[in-house]
């Protein structure tokens, strides 16, 4: 569709730019501010510069240390949960019900999970994979397979990983099964008629349609499982040791815990600073595919 | 088709177990939680239930988290509604950057916001309100908002705002009148994403409150007490905050795959 210039519109745009810079732009100037100044109590502020970012990015130094184990570790988690979730989202979607009452059921099933309040689901997994009380935990310990998510490590992963791929699987499997609905009969038809393989038709018809719902979904799977807080926190603390302690429990230690403003500032502002940039990249990436799109289509 | 209705099943029975364990722990009194396992109470009880009914301190705090969940769903939406009509039908200096400011937005961690938040409401003396956790909230919200409306505001063709300024609609009444009935369905979508992402939040609700708006999921962790854990009245709880979620789904269950591919979200 073409655009018409119109300056006006900001005018239209300006309550919501209100808004967001007020509780955007406002509380990261407050971060700003902290990260450059050190204080020893008393709201007394002494200027430190780039100190607490050069801590930050040393790993050498405890907090630089703390901050890069944290970072890998989140890493290292999102890429599992892409690995395993963008695969199973898409088998799920495949085999999706195609009419009767088992379409909605499916549906309303599916989306349950998305809509339980975070700590809420953080319970949930905390007494189902619980050794005595709970039905998980209880059936593994009893096939002999040791597992407690408190104290051993491994365990306490898994458990995480399990309880993220029941939460947002199906956030997945929801939207690649609406980019499915979006191909015409037309094509079915088609391929049937061309004698094409299942396999063929899942790599040129279906996969190609999905492309874009593909996209959004590793973008969103991969920004809130960087920003994972709260799930992690009411099952495991972030403990045992420090085994599941991801960048924003980190964090939030460091600024609500030990209030230390200087270094969660820093500690912020970098953090912040990596998902933008991803973030540009995929949203670059998106904007593009549109374009050539709509010169195909042009 | 054998094989797919095996998949379906699986993964449906994966998701439905610990909502089953959870229920099926509410109902029972805590002494049989802890003596032993069983797949169903032996004598079903509803106290945890009646508890959280009978008890202001529980009960509030669903009172809370849904004040704060239906101002930040109105603001997010009627915010929204005039931004994403001017990114869908002008251009205009620096329109691709805000779009893209505002998403950002969405990508931010509420780790990162919490304290500053905390000072900012402290100073402004929204503090422990529900308006200060809706407010928050606006900050994911909003651009949620704004990019679901746009794509479904594209979907409308221009010649509509054009026939209707050639009728002698003024702008108030065409997008009234007229427009909003056109994106109807959007605005639901919209309005079903900002329920979902504002009652699921909980870092952000509840840093800004202590007593008077503390929000349900802030009330769950006093079940932990010097007598130890009381599972039956945390499941109870957990069952009760799935309940509302599972409502708006029902209500909405035709138009989810629909709204997830329009709404881009």
């Amino acid at each position: 569709m073409n655009k018409t210039v119109n300056q006006k519109a900001w005018f239209l745009v300006l309550p919501v730019f209100v808004v967001v810079a007020f509780s955007a732009i406002v509380p990261l100037m407050t971060v700003v501010n902290y990260s450059v100044q050190d204080t020893f109590g008393n709201n007394q502020f002494f200027w430190n510069g780039v100190g607490w970012f050069q801590e930050l990015l040393d790993p050498s130094t405890e907090l630089g240390g703390r901050f890069f184990d944290a970072l890998w570790r989140n890493l290292a988690f999102s890429a599992v949960i892409l690995a395993i979730e963008i695969p199973l989202g898409i088998v799920v979607a495949l085999s999706m019900p195609r009419h009767g009452w088992t379409v909605a059921f499916s549906l309303v099933v599916m989306a349950l999970p998305l809509l339980i309040p975070w700590n809420v689901v953080g319970t949930i997994w905390q007494v189902f994979a619980r050794g005595d009380i709970g039905l998980l935990g209880w059936v593994v310990n009893h096939l002999g397979v040791a597992y407690n998510y408190v104290l051993d490590p491994a365990s306490a992963w898994i458990t995480i990983v399990v309880m993220d791929v029941w939460h947002w699987t199906s956030l997945v499997a929801l939207l690649c099964y609406a980019g499915l609905k979006s191909i015409p009969d037309a094509y079915y038809q088609a391929a049937r008629i061309d004698g094409a393989s299942r396999l063929a038709v899942f790599t040129t018809i279906q996969l190609p349609k999905m492309r874009r719902v593909l996209l959004i979904a590793v973008l969103l799977r991969f920004m809130d499982s960087f920003m994972i807080y709260t799930e992690p926190f009411v099952l495991t603390g972030g403990g045992p040791g420090n085994a599941t302690t991801y960048v924003s429990i980190d964090l939030v230690k460091l600024a609500l815990g030990q209030f230390d403003l200087g270094k969660a500032a820093a500690m912020s502002i970098v953090y912040n600073l990596v998902i933008l940039a991803v973030c540009w990249v995929f949203y670059t990436v998106m904007v593009n595919a549109d374009a050539e799109k709509k010169e195909v289509e042009a | 088709m054998r094989g797919r209705a095996v998949v379906m099943t699986l993964y449906l029975l994966f998701l439905l177990l610990p909502i089953y364990w959870l229920v099926n722990m509410s109902l029972k009194t805590n002494t049989e939680i802890t003596s032993g396992l069983t797949l169903w109470p032996e004598t079903i009880t509803f106290d945890n239930y009646v508890k959280i009914f009978t008890d202001a301190s529980w009960y509030s705090g669903y009172i809370n988290s849904l004040t704060y969940v239906a101002i930040n769903t109105v603001l997010s939406i009627s915010l929204a509604l005039p931004a994403a009509y001017a990114f869908s039908r002008y251009r205009f200096l620096g329109d691709k950057h805000l779009f893209f400011w505002l998403l950002s937005n969405r990508m931010a961690p509420p780790a990162v916001f919490a304290l500053p938040f905390f000072n900012l409401y402290s100073a402004v003396g929204l503090f422990d309100t529900p308006w200060a956790v809706a407010l928050a909230h606006c900050l994911f919200n909003v651009p949620l908002a704004v990019w679901i409306l746009e794509g479904f505001m594209s979907g409308v063709p221009r010649e509509i705002d054009e026939t209707a300024a050639i009728d002698g609609y003024s702008f108030p009444r065409f997008f009234i009148k007229i427009f909003m009935p056109l994106i109807a369905s959007g605005i639901g979508v919209a309005a079903f994403f900002c329920f979902m992402f504002s009652w699921v939040e909980l870092l952000l609700a509840r840093t800004l409150t202590s007593v008077d708006a503390k929000p349900i999921a802030a009330t769950m962790t006093r079940t932990v007490s010097a007598a130890g854990m009381d599972w039956g009245l945390l499941a109870a709880a957990g069952v009760l905050t799935i309940v509302p979620g599972a409502l708006v789904i029902w209500f909405v269950r035709n138009y989810i795959a629909k709204g997830f591919a329009l709404g881009r979200v």
